[in-house]
């Protein structure tokens, strides 16, 4: 194969090399004749790309593959000047639009890709929403705080905002002892991982939820805050009012800092894409939304994965550590995830944050 | 009928401009195609699962029994095993669309492959797919599909008609999302700034006016003037084109016919092919050569322009 040379497509035609060219009784199609053989040398580096076999394509080739890329793109705008020949047009819109999903493609595989998230892109990615973050966590301690209060002044309103199935025997008026049971160790984890799993389910759509109604412009997202937070400012009074509140704390902080974290992540992606659907700035709607939506997805995916770890820590040490080991457990998470957020990927490039 | 699926092919097509400055026309996928490519891969993704399932009950794994076992283990495989579900529900769509084909099976199945929408000034400068867009588009099927799901099961155990109407409504909303916009962008296309296009795969067909030399030699040599070749178009050669080269016997006779008949010549018999295609290269040599100055003739009803 010979090395494909830039050609300059207005020159004087070249002088025909294979009779093959000469025999074409039309200029476009000896033009054609002359390039054919790069554009198919094209259409099989990109066929092999296509089905994933990069790795066992020759170095020239790759390297070659932007080149031909651009000639074939040349190949395309001379064409369509010179010739009527529908087919072979219609094969080079084909082969140059193929060529440049290679060219423009995704540039890494999912794990690949993953990596390089995990290793900073998530947390660069979280805090180019740090402004967001602020205003999810404000109606959290918001609703924590309306919860409290509503229940210290109206006991009924507990029944309001802590459905049944969230209770079971945490209610008004169950005795001390009860109310300890129910934080307490459990003998063994038998039954547990359908507790699990039903919260690992609650949890998600919470945060699905968020992150779905920051589309009518975030104030969906931020009730929808204020009212889970409620529901555990009215527990809180709960345990409270028999002093019972710090062990309560450890039994939640287990997974609960993972968690709320995780709540308070996907409340800011969705409040991020409503505040820039809101004020798109200088952007179309459409491409605010865009934008917002990418870096805001990028926060999600961390959030499903944090729920995945707050749902194996929920499922085990909640019920069968000791005090100690549960604050201590919860602590470190909230330190872990923390850390994270705030160190990690700091002086790595901006290129799976932007 | 054919201008009507043209005319709706043309509704189809967008142009979008490469880095290069090579504009490229790209055919939408048509809200058919992409509804038949949900179908088959969430039948993937299902008899996935239920040979998993088959298969651990076949080496001796029962899952419902997994919850009764002591110590604990049995349950974490359990948890490991729902865990491995979510993922595989949602990886599937994410792993495959960030593949060097940009489409699920289904997708490729179907034909069609997610590209990014072009932005910028003129919205039509093209932009590369990132993994952060395959990974918005897909998040939102969670709530276009998956969450009003959730909605009918609890409405199932609660037996509350609000639940179904909420649920159905929401259904109802993202699903129809692609028939209210131009580009038929579903919610996730809008947040990600994709869309779905057909996936090209053309191949590239011989060259006609080669294949005319060979047929023609020993035969007569057709000559056609200036009068005759003004007639036509470049419609009409690429009518012409598209029936030499499917190479049916019955339309290039109706189709000699038409044109002995428009040029007014003596209809010979016996020869059509080898007439079609010298008056094909005449034709396009014609066209070709006035195209070079500026005059293009877009069919028969025409007249050449400047």
């Amino acid at each position: 194969m010979k090395p494909p040379a830039l050609r300059n497509p207005f020159a004087a035609k070249p002088l025909p090399e294979q009779p093959d060219i000469e025999a074409a009784a039309l200029r476009s199609d000896r033009f054609r004749l002359e390039r054919e053989g790069e554009w198919r040398r094209l259409e099989r580096i990109v066929s092999r790309m296509e089905r994933g076999r990069i790795r066992g394509l020759p170095d020239e080739d790759i390297a070659d593959l932007p080149v031909l890329y651009r000639q074939a793109a040349s190949s395309l705008a001379v064409a369509r000047e010179t010739s009527l020949d529908a087919a072979t047009l219609a094969f080079l819109e084909d082969l140059v639009e193929r060529a440049w999903y290679q060219v423009y493609g995704p540039r890494n595989g999912l794990f690949r890709w993953l990596g390089g998230f995990f290793r900073g892109g998530w947390s660069r990615a979280v805090r180019a929403i740090w402004l967001d973050i602020v205003l999810a966590f404000a109606a959290m301690a918001a609703g924590v705080a309306a919860g409290w209060l509503l229940v210290a002044r109206n006991v009924e309103w507990y029944f309001t905002l802590v459905p049944g199935a969230m209770a079971g025997g945490r209610v008004p008026g169950a005795s001390r002892a009860d109310l300890a049971e129910t934080l307490g160790v459990a003998d063994s984890a038998g039954g547990l991982s359908a507790f699990a799993a039903y919260l690992f389910y609650n949890n998600a759509s919470v945060c699905i939820l968020a992150f779905a109604l920051g589309f009518a412009f975030g104030v969906p997202t931020l009730l929808l805050l204020i009212y889970n937070m409620a529901m555990l400012g009215a527990m809180a009074w709960l345990f409270n009012s028999v002093g019972l509140l710090p062990e309560f704390m450890a039994w939640l902080s287990v997974h609960g800092t993972t968690e709320f974290a995780a709540i308070l992540l996907a409340g800011a992606a969705g409040v991020h894409v409503g505040r820039n659907m809101a004020f798109p700035g200088e952007a179309s709607i459409l491409a605010a939304t865009a934008q917002a939506g990418r870096r805001a997805a990028l926060v999600m995916l961390g959030c499903v994965f944090m729920l995945i770890v707050a749902a194996i820590l929920e499922a085990f040490p909640r019920q069968l550590a000791g005090f100690e080991t549960r604050v201590l457990i919860g602590v470190f998470m909230l330190i872990a995830w923390v850390a994270l957020f705030a160190l990690v990927g700091r002086r790595g490039s901006a290129e799976t944050a932007s | 009928m054919t201008a009507i699926a043209r005319h709706m092919d043309a509704k189809r097509r967008r142009e979008v401009v490469t880095p290069e400055g090579v504009p490229l026309s790209i055919t939408l996928a048509t809200r058919g195609s992409r509804l038949m490519a949900l179908v088959l891969d969430y039948c993937i993704i299902f008899l996935t699962v239920l040979i998993v399932t088959v298969s651990l009950i076949f080496i001796g794994i029962n899952l419902e029994q997994l919850d009764s076992l002591d110590g604990g283990g049995g349950e974490f495989l359990l948890v490991l095993f729902f865990i491995a579900m979510f993922v595989l529900l949602n990886g599937y769509f994410i792993f495959f669309e960030m593949g060097p084909r940009g489409a699920t099976p289904g997708k490729r199945m179907v034909g069609i492959r997610v590209a990014a929408r072009p932005r910028g000034e003129l919205a039509r400068s093209g932009e590369r797919l990132t993994a952060e867009a395959v990974i918005a588009r897909n998040l939102l099927r969670q709530i276009e599909i998956f969450l009003p799901l959730s909605f009918f099961s609890s409405a199932g155990e609660g037996g509350a008609g609000s639940a179904w109407i909420v649920g159905s409504l929401w259904f109802a909303t993202f699903m129809l999302f692609p028939f209210f916009n131009r580009d038929a962008l579903r919610a996730g296309d809008v947040v990600a700034g994709t869309w779905v296009v057909e996936a090209p795969r053309r191949k590239l067909a011989d060259v006609l006016s080669l294949a005319s030399d060979e047929s023609k030699r020993g035969v007569t040599d057709y000559r056609f003037g200036d009068e005759e070749l003004s007639i036509y178009g470049e419609y009409e050669l690429q009518q012409l084109e598209r029936v030499l080269r499917d190479g049916d016997d019955k339309t290039l006779d109706a189709v000699h016919k038409a044109i002995v008949r428009k040029i007014g010549w003596q209809a010979g018999s016996g020869d059509e092919r080898a007439f079609l295609e010298a008056f094909y290269t005449a034709l396009r040599a014609k066209l070709e050569g006035d195209m070079r100055l500026g005059q293009r003739k877009a069919d028969k009803h025409t007249q050449a322009q400047r």
